[in-house]
């Protein structure tokens, strides 16, 4: 038990740690992404703003994928079946997903705005010259040579007054620097107000959300667990079968070779197939179960009398509960031979 | 394999010592944020000393709540801080021992922060140049035709091309530097003291018991402990729980769609192979909660109703013995 406790810790800190863990490499990912993008700013005034705005926001639209996505859809979209559809429980997924899927664009958007490239090339236009010195390189330029100059800043070869470009540089550099910090103390305020907030508000409702959600994730995957195990069960005894059925009599003198303990074994191994196959033999049966699964879930309640017939049966062959008398050996293999048990409460 | 195992182990179940490598971690992220952050000084007499503010008070900011964040305490201390009394008497020290606990950790990456900026320099360059006397050094470039004003603005900025060949910036960097340490020694100092404060405070946990009533410190301890150890046990056996419902209901979903009845063979006692053991092991983890209106319920109740802090009853749950007599009467086996 011990054993199965430590894995299991193991597992469960995994798949948490495993989930944070691709969360940072995504967000590491992204911030080596940027550094080795080369940003060429096309220096024209038509496209300069639309190429330092569109490389700050597009590129994290990319990362907001998640293949969470998918339980999400699907628990939205399927009939109710006999299962109710709870809606804080979608809700709560939703904003898990787009919490978790929001930190490596965050880290771009960031690591973008600290280098300061982006604004500089979308801004370079709307700047004012006057504010670094008295600079006469602008008189006597008409309006749009004098956008088409100011959108040449950021290109370093096409300009050619430096003290003019280091200045606007810094400058807008600096107003992004600004700009990346405050945005990432609004994420940090936002991730402290719901986080560490939060149990002010509805913690009972949270812990019922935050268990349904990790169930129907689980139930998910053990549903695809049993199909393969099924699967498998299913090819084993078709096959099975079908050599049964194309050479019977080698089979039958191949057992008979062998001897008596193989015989036992594939006995056995026949009927853990067969209870596998929990009575689905047919592939019109097995497309059944797979429809159902999804227009027709099955309520959240498990039968009782099925687990207490498990126990019955194991009551005759165990000396568990509180039975006195007499207990007898039910197995064929063991000599029939008669003990006196006595329960004792210590 | 198994010897790494056990550390993590180790690890995961002494919360405390997960939450100081937490905030060590976070310390040294805030230094290497500093050295790959670009300073870049805005160089204009207006902005300057706004930008050096800014630079030494919002990333402390941002250090300081995603130190809180991270630490699991904080979820145990307002867990515990809002919940209702329920069978289990609220401790308020408790609270305020998690509270204290939480706010020092999240105080040591800011303070390495502004640490790590101060002995730097740079900032000091940044805010103070505008207020220096040129008239104290020379070789002033006075062919600009900018202001003083503009031109002592310029000095963080190197690239800048009016100190080309000019040995004036360097100086006045200098000076401002050494000026401002000397000068704002007291600021230094208070930092400095800042920190000795919360290695004190972590000394003061040595030298308490002397001073303090050592046997309610413990309590506390121990409590806040128990808390953080039974959250997470919780959760561990909500999930384990989760796992077991679903594994059952798939099956009995499966079971369910099959047309004709199969009468399932009796297992015989001594052939039962793994696979029966685990599901034993299942249904004792179901603990007879089989609905989703029993899940519910539970789990409202922990949350409005927690249980009182008394296991006699699990710990000492009357256990069947088993005797085993031939039939002269002599004992054979027994349990007890």
């Amino acid at each position: 038990m011990d054993k199965f406790r430590m894995m299991f810790q193991f597992l469960q800190a995994n798949q948490e740690s495993f989930m944070n863990g691709i969360c940072g490499i995504m967000a590491l990912a992204s911030a080596q992404m940027y550094s080795v993008f080369e940003f060429s700013c096309p220096c024209m005034p038509e496209y300069n703003y639309t190429y330092g705005i569109g490389l700050l926001i597009i590129p994290p639209y990319g990362f907001v994928l998640n293949n969470n996505v998918s339980v999400l859809a699907e628990e939205w979209k399927r009939p109710i079946g006999k299962r109710h559809k709870d809606p804080t429980i979608l809700r709560y997924m939703f904003c898990s997903i787009t919490q978790r899927s929001l930190i490596a664009p965050a880290v771009w958007v960031s690591v973008s705005l600290m280098d300061g490239k982006s604004f500089l090339c979308a801004f370079s236009i709307n700047l004012d010259i006057e504010r670094f010195g008295n600079y006469s390189v602008m008189n006597g330029l008409t309006e749009t040579d004098k956008l088409k100059l100011l959108a040449r800043i950021p290109c370093e070869k096409l300009f050619e007054h430096q003290e003019i470009r280091v200045a606007a540089t810094i400058y807008i550099k600096c107003i992004s620097q600004a700009c990346g910090w405050m945005f990432l103390l609004m994420m940090t305020l936002s991730a402290f107000l719901i986080r560490a907030i939060r149990p002010c508000f509805s913690q009972a409702a949270f812990l019922k959300t935050k268990y349904w959600s990790h169930y129907i994730d689980i139930e998910r995957k053990m549903f695809d667990e049993a199909c393969k195990d099924h699967a498998k069960s299913f090819a084993k005894v078709c096959i099975h079968q079908y050599f049964e059925n194309i050479s019977g009599e080698i089979q039958t003198l191949h057992h008979h070779r062998s001897g008596k303990n193989d015989s036992d074994d594939g006995e056995e191994d026949k009927r853990s197939d067969e209870e596998k196959l929990m009575g689905i033999r047919a592939q019109d049966d097995m497309n059944k179960v797979l429809r159902n699964w999804h227009t027709c879930k099955p309520p959240l309640a498990l039968r009782k009398e099925q687990m207490e017939g498990e126990n019955n049966g194991k009551l005759n062959g165990n000396a568990m509960g509180a039975a006195n008398g007499l207990v007898n050996g039910h197995t064929h293999e063991v000599a029939k031979k008669e003990w006196a048990v006595y329960y004792s409460k210590v | 394999m198994e010897r790494l195992k056990l550390v993590l182990q180790y690890f995961q179940s002494n919360s405390e010592s997960i939450s100081n490598g937490i905030c060590i971690i976070l310390a040294l992220v805030s230094v290497k944020l500093y050295t790959s952050f670009d300073f870049s000084c805005p160089c204009l007499p207006q902005y300057n000393k706004l930008y050096s503010l800014g630079v030494m008070i919002v990333p402390p900011i941002i250090l300081f709540f995603l130190g809180v964040l991270v630490n699991r305490h904080t979820g145990v201390m307002m867990e515990e801080w809002m919940r209702p009394i329920g069978n289990r008497s609220k401790n308020p020290a408790v609270v305020k021992y998690l509270f204290s606990a939480m706010i020092q950790r999240a105080l040591l990456a800011p303070m390495v922060w502004i640490l790590v900026t101060l002995l730097d320099g740079k900032i000091f360059i940044c805010a103070f140049s505008v207020s220096v006397d040129p008239a104290l050094f020379s070789g002033l470039p006075n062919n600009t035709g900018l202001d003083v004003i503009k031109i002592m603005a310029k000095v963080p900025c190197k690239e800048d091309i009016i100190f080309r060949n000019s040995s004036f910036r360097k100086a006045v960097s200098r000076y401002v530097s050494c000026y401002n340490l000397s000068e704002h020694t007291n600021t230094f100092m208070y930092l400095y003291s800042h920190e000795e404060l919360l290695s004190a405070l972590s000394m003061g946990r040595l030298i308490k018991p002397y001073f303090d009533d050592h046997a309610t410190s413990l309590q506390t301890r121990y409590w806040s402990n128990y808390l953080d150890v039974e959250q997470k046990l919780f959760e561990e056996t909500c999930v384990l729980h989760a796992r077991d419902f679903a594994r059952k209901c798939v099956v009995q979903f499966f079971e369910d769609m099959r047309e004709d009845a199969v009468l399932r063979l009796p297992q015989p006692l001594f052939f039962r192979n793994s696979r029966e053991e685990w599901e034993d092991k299942e249904e004792e983890r179901l603990h007879g909660v089989s609905k989703q209106e029993e899940v519910d319920q539970l789990l409202n109740k922990w949350y409005h109703s927690k249980p009182e802090l008394d296991v006699t009853r699990m710990a000492h749950r009357p256990r069947t013995c088993v005797t085993w007599e031939d039939r002269e009467g002599r004992t054979l086996y027994s349990d007890v």
